[in-house]
This record gives C-alpha cells, structure tokens and sequence, in this order.
C-alpha cells in the first residue's frame, strides 16, 4: 500500500553559499563601495558604543534614577495613598489579561515563544528594580495576575462565547473606577490634580485625551464630509486653523484667554484647560486621518445600505464608518503617539508629567547636571509607551484584516 | 398613528429639505451664542482691568533683549521690530531647518534599501528612536546632554570636521567672506546654471539625434573639476582655532540654542521624511525596477531617472506636513531659550498681559507661514505630476 516517495536527491548547496562568511560576504562585503561603508560604519558604531559604555559605567551617576522612582512614576502623589495606585494597576492588570485571554480563546497556544521571552525580561526586570522589596513583590504578583486572569479569560470564554461583548462594558466602568481611585471623592480622601505627576499624570493626559478627541476628530470629518455647507465650513475653519499653529499656542490660549472668556469668579482647573487644549488639537489631525478613510469607502456602500432602507445616519454609522476606521488606524494611531508625545508640551506651562518632574529633580542640587541619565531613563519609558501603541497596531490591523 | 398613504404630507420633521436647514441653523445659532457668551465676558473682564483691546501696544518700547540678532535691535525699540527680529531667528532656524531634514530624510530613507546589513539596521534604529520618542526631550537632549556635555567645565570640545564647541558656541568651518570669496561663489552659481543648460542639451541631443554626448560630458566634467578646485580653495575656508587668549577664532558661530534647536528639528523630522521616502519609493511597482533593468540601468540610475521621479509624486504631498510640523515645531524654541516668535511673544504677553492680543497675532503668523509653505509645496507637486495627454 505505502507507495515510496520519489526520492529526490539534493545536493548540499556549495560551501561558499551558506554559513557566517557567506552571509557577511552577501550582506556586508558585496560591493568594494559597501565593504568600505560597513567598515566605517563598523568603526564609528564600535567607537561611540565604547565611548557610551564607559561613560555608563564611570562617569555617570545613576543615583538619581532609583533615588527619584516614586517622583518619575507618581509625582508628588501622596505617600500614604499608593496603594490606589497598586489597586489601578491590578485593576488594569486583571482586566487586559481577562481580554486578552477572551479574544484569543481559539488561538492552539495562549502564550507563544515570544510572549515567554518578553514575561520573562518583564519578570527579570520587576524582581531587579531598585525599589523596596515590598514594591518589588507586587510588581510580579501583578505579573502574575495578568497571566492567571488570561488563562481564567481563555477557559471562561470558551463556556461563553457571548462575553467577548461585555469586555468593552467593562473597559468602560474600569474608566470611572480609575478615575475615582486617582482623584478621590466619595469615601477616598481628595488628592489634588497640582499633587498628580509623573507617568500618572502623562498616562492620565494621554488616555483622556484620547478618549475625548476620538468622537471628536470623528464627527469633524463627518462633518468637512458634509452635504450641508454650514457645518462644513465651520469643519473646515476648525480643522484648517488647528492644524496651522502649533501646539503650544493652543496651551496659552487655555493658559491665558480662556480665563478671560469665562464669567468673573470662575477658574477652571489648569490640568483640564490642558487636556481641553490638547484635544481639540489631535481632534482636528484626527478628523483629517479619518477623512482620508471615509474618502476610500466606495460610493456604493453609501447606496447599497439607502437601497437596503438605512437612513443617511444609520448608513454611516453602521455602514461607512466602520470601513473608514479601519482603514486609517495605522495614522490613527500615529496620531495617538505623538499625542503621547505632545503631553510633554503641558510640562513648559508648569505641569509636572515626566518630562516637567524630570526638570524640577534636575533642578535639585544633589542631581545637578545628571541630563543624560534621566533623559535616558524617561526616554527609554515613552519609548516603551510609543512603541507597544505601534506594535498594537499592527496588531490590530492584522487581525481586522479581511482582504484576501 | 395612521399608516401613511401616497397622497398624505410628510411631517415637516420628517422632510428632508426642512431638516437640512434646521440641522445647520440649530448649528450655527449655538456657535453665535457661545461667541457671544465669550466675547461679552471679555469685554467685560477688560473693561474690569481697565483696557481695551487694541494693538497700540506694538509702539511702546519693549524693553527687554533679545539674545541673538541679525538685524540691528535695542533693547528701547518698539515691540514690533522685537516681534521682527525674532521672527527673522524663526525664519532663519525654519529655512536652514528644510535643507537639512530633506537632507538626512531623503539619504535615511533611501539607505534603508541599501543592501547593506549595517546601514539598514542603524537606519532602522534611528528611525524608530527618534519616532517613538517626544521632540521636546530630543531637544532637551540636544543641548543639555550633548552640547553642554561637550563644553563642560569651560572646556571646548573638538568634533571631527573641525568643529569646536564650547559654552558660547557652536563653530564651523566657513568662508572668510573676503571679495575672492564672493567672486567665487557668483561663478559656482554660474557654473551651475550652465551645467544644467548643458546637461538638458545632452539628453536632448541624445534623445533626438541619437548622439554620443561625449562633448557635452567632457564640458560637464571639465567644470565639474573647476567648480570643484573653485569650491576648495576659491572660498577661503577658514578653520575654527584656539586662539592664545583661549578664545575660538574664526569659523562661524552658531548659538548653542540654535545648533541644538537646528539639530533636534532636522533629526526628528528627518526620521519621518524618511519613512515617507521609504513608502514612496516601495509604492513604485516592481515592473519599473525590472523594466529599467532590461534596458540595461545599473541600480543607481535606476533609482535616479525611473523610481524616484515616480516615487516624487506619493512623497511631495506627505513632505508638505512635515515642513509645515517643523515650522510649528520650531515653537518649541521656547523650551531651551532660543529666541524665536515663540519667546518673544510670551515675554511681550508677561509685560504688557494683553493675552488676547499677543496669541492672536502669533497665531496669524504661524497660520500665515503654513499658507506659505502649502502654497509653494503645492507648486512643486504641480510639477512633479504626470503630465497627462
């Protein structure tokens, strides 16, 4: 019955084709012009590598990075109210990996080769941190729980399927309890938004600028979109005059005329006034991404879903939309990164996220001159920030990837 | 409820002509009402503080200095030459700014093709580097670490390519500007022009008589040598030195603010124009690489005459917001005390504290330089467009 495979004979690919020469001769020495450029290259990197490297380990003083931890990541968050902080991290811990585990229920292996590897590094990382030992446990009890809670989402989402739905309802109640753990209230006491700092109060900016300038920005192009020209014009001067001044003028408008503008008596909190500011400005960017999506949706979506009895706002939101986005979530979230980015600006009016934190602790005669240590540090953190939104991405549009 | 027939009036609610109408006046009629609400409450807020607005401000004497000049400027002149002056700094940070972010995007974005393992990985890392990271630390870095590092101490630091920095400056090698000089640069000008004229009558020649061209390119190489003998030692370069009383001598100076501020921009913008470039070129199909390749074009002139004028058409729109986010961006000067529009302005807006008249006008400027740049780029992007039949 068993038939023998034909048998192909392969010979060995010649020894000058495979191996390490092979690949340095095809990769770096191809040409006589490349074998010089990798070989000044090679130099230069060579040379700057040892130059960073024993300036890493002799002249700089790292001191400042650990003596300061609390100041990068929370500010002047009051001591005695960090557990709230740990209670938000948890929160969002359980939560992503719940979400995680959910949305990859039918996936063969929860945690591939490579999610191992970064666990591991982010494991290696928490028990290394130059934190009090109990600071140094809950960062890999949190660790811990992420891993549980997507093991639990995995085994639950399998029972029921329909659950998937109730995560965006959760994401959304997690938003007020976070809220409310930050600011206090209701049986919390109060902390002030002038104590907030750090990568709390980047992260807070971040998230609630996102959260408000993504319905914004949408209905803007919407709107630049248009059949009636009123809204389209007061779009298109909208959009056109964000878009062509910078940022910063945007912050002393709200620093400085918006308390004009307002009643006598009344202030507004200078941390909202930014997050206002910062808003309308990747609103406007925002609205100009989505436009470039809902331009790609052909006009015969538009008809069929009139034809099939939708109305001109159901045919949009349930039609033309969902098309649109999905086609401009790499620059969607571009402009989220450099939203992220762009909270670094609220430091020049005062604010003390990390990058204003970073310039009040150089500021202290103890760290005088430490530039290059602390800029590292928070730029390798916003680093990490920008780049996993990236990675998501991609993600994100591999898996809503319907074309064939 | 009665169902409707054919011969019943539509509520006018459900009429779309009287919705349309409706919807924009609803629209526009909250927007008078919140103008109204904001500019009746400044008026009054003003006539509380006592003043009025108006600009009569821009002819007092401002007062106070500004750090680096090119045109004459005291500190007693009226605040619309310090607004002048420091929005000739800005013009001057944002021109020179263009070359070089063009520079090092258009090279970082072609050498992430290169096949070089080395070049494209470093390419790599620079862009997502710089990508990932907020300017405003880039900045910060560039002048607290990098050349304040340099000049530590009152040291001054030597780079490679002769350039000295220290506390008061960054200097570079430049021309001595003796009348020699000037001669010179007006015969590589028109040396220039006339290698263009030259170059365009080859291509003609060859594409219309099938000639060889040989002359022509001996004439371009011939003054090729000469501009380039002409370029060495025509302009009287003049190197940066240490002169005995421990001063730099020489060169030309540029402000730690503005050599950093220049720097910062053009990297991080740089990086953007680089995956701009990067995607126009992989949006040139491959068939043009390979055609080009069948009529016997080495890799560079492919490049050169069939895949990046292509790939001109994508990039040009792109490039037009990233010349105009380096205008904004330059804003940033603020941050590290270059005194650009930007700082100006805030020092004038603490003086005088006319907020609402200070913010209008720098926010007409930055408008006015937008338009500018929109206006040229989309110039430019005319040209490169296929020209069809």
């Amino acid at each position: 019955m068993t038939t023998a495979p034909p048998s192909i004979t392969s010979s060995r690919p010649p020894a000058d084709q495979v191996g390490a020469i092979a690949w340095l001769r095809k990769n770096l020495f191809n040409s006589w012009f490349n074998s010089l450029l990798t070989v000044i290259l090679g130099l230069l990197l060579v040379r700057s590598l040892y130059g960073f490297l024993s300036w890493a380990t002799t002249t700089a003083k790292w001191a400042v990075i650990p003596a300061n931890l609390p100041l990068f990541f929370v500010g002047r968050y009051p001591v005695a109210q960090y557990w709230r902080i740990w209670v938000i991290i948890s929160l969002l811990a359980v939560l992503s990996g719940l979400s995680w585990g959910i949305l990859s229920r039918n996936m063969a292996k929860l945690f591939d080769r490579n999610i191992l590897i970064a666990f591991g590094i982010a494991a290696a990382i928490a028990v290394l941190a130059p934190t009090p030992v109990p600071f140094r446990i809950l960062l890999v009890g949190v660790l811990g729980l992420v891993l549980a809670s997507s093991w639990m989402g995995r085994i639950v989402g399998r029972r029921m399927p329909q659950l998937g739905q109730w995560l965006s309802l959760g994401w959304g109640l997690s938003l007020l309890v976070v809220w409310w753990l930050i600011a206090g209230g209701i049986g919390l006491p109060g902390v002030k938004t002038n104590d907030w700092g750090g990568l709390l109060l980047t992260m807070f900016m971040s998230v609630s600028s996102i959260l408000l300038c993504f319905p914004l920005g949408i209905l803007l192009a919407l709107g630049r979109q248009s059949s009636l020209p009123a809204l389209r014009w007061i779009s298109i001067t909208f959009i056109e005059v964000i878009r062509g001044v910078p940022l910063i003028t945007l912050l002393f408008v709200g620093a400085y005329m918006v308390p004009l503008f307002l009643p006598p008596g009344i202030r507004f909190n200078q941390l909202l006034l930014a997050v206002i500011s910062l808003t309308l400005f990747s609103a406007a960017y925002l609205a100009e991404n989505v436009r470039g999506g809902l331009q790609s949706v052909p006009r015969g979506q538009t008809e069929a879903a009139n034809a099939l009895g939708l109305n001109s706002v159901l045919a949009t939101i349930l039609i033309v939309l969902p098309q649109a986005l999905k086609v401009s979530i790499p620059t969607i979230v571009g402009q989220f990164i450099s939203l992220v980015q762009d909270t670094t600006l609220v430091g020049l009016l005062g604010a003390f996220e990390m990058l204003g934190i970073s310039r009040s602790v150089l500021a202290n005669p103890a760290f005088i001159g430490r530039y290059a240590e602390v800029y590292l540090f928070i730029g390798a953190i916003y680093w990490i920030l920008c780049y996993a939104m990236s990675l998501g991405s991609r993600r994100l549009e591999k898996q809503l990837n319907t074309t064939h | 409820m009665t169902p409707s027939s054919s011969g019943e009036k539509i509520p006018f609610w459900r009429d779309d002509r009287y919705v349309r109408i409706a919807v924009q006046a609803i629209v526009v009629l909250i927007l008078i009402v919140i103008f109204g609400f904001f500019s009746g409450n400044m008026s009054r807020n003003l006539q509380q503080q006592g003043r009025q607005f108006n600009f009569s401000f821009l002819l007092q004497g401002a007062g106070f200095n500004i750090g680096e000049t090119i045109i004459p400027y005291e500190t007693n002149s009226p605040y619309y030459w310090a607004f002048v002056v420091s929005l000739v700094n800005t013009l001057r940070l944002i021109f020179v700014g263009f070359i070089a972010t063009t520079v090092i995007g258009v090279v970082a974005g072609i050498a992430s093709f290169s096949n070089n393992w080395l070049l494209r990985k470093l390419n790599l890392i620079y862009v997502e580097v710089v990508r990932n990271t907020p300017l405003l630390l880039q900045l910060y870095v560039w002048y607290f670490a990098i050349f304040f590092g340099f000049s530590d101490k009152g040291n001054i630091a030597q780079l490679p390519g002769s350039v000295l920095v220290s506390k008061k400056g960054i200097v570079i090698p430049w021309s001595n500007g003796s009348p020699i000089a000037w001669v010179s640069v007006a015969m590589l000008l028109i040396g220039a022009i006339a290698a263009f004229f030259i170059w365009r009558r080859r291509i003609k020649l060859m594409e219309e008589q099938g000639a060889s061209g040989q002359r022509e390119f001996i004439a371009l190489v011939s003054l090729g040598v000469v501009g380039l003998l002409l370029f060495l030692f025509g302009l009287g370069w003049e190197f940066p030195k240490i002169a005995a009383s421990g001063n730099v001598e020489g060169g030309l100076r540029m402000s730690l603010e503005y050599g950093s501020m220049l720097a910062g921009l053009a990297f991080y913008t740089g990086a953007f124009i680089a995956e701009i470039v990067r995607a126009g070129i992989q949006s040139v199909s491959k068939g043009q690489w390979e055609a080009a390749k069948a009529l016997g074009l080495q890799p560079a002139s492919s490049m050169r005459l069939v895949v990046f004028p292509q790939a001109m058409r994508v990039i040009i729109p792109s490039l037009s917001s990233q010349y105009m986010n380096l205008a904004k961006n330059s804003s940033l000067a603020l941050a590290i005390g270059y005194p650009d529009i930007f700082a100006t302005s805030q020092t004038s807006l603490n003086q005088t504290g006319r907020a609402v008249e200070v913010i209008l006008l720098i926010m007409a400027v930055y408008l006015t330089i937008s338009l500018v740049i929109s206006v040229i780029m989309n110039l430019l992007n005319q040209t490169v467009q296929f020209r069809e039949r």
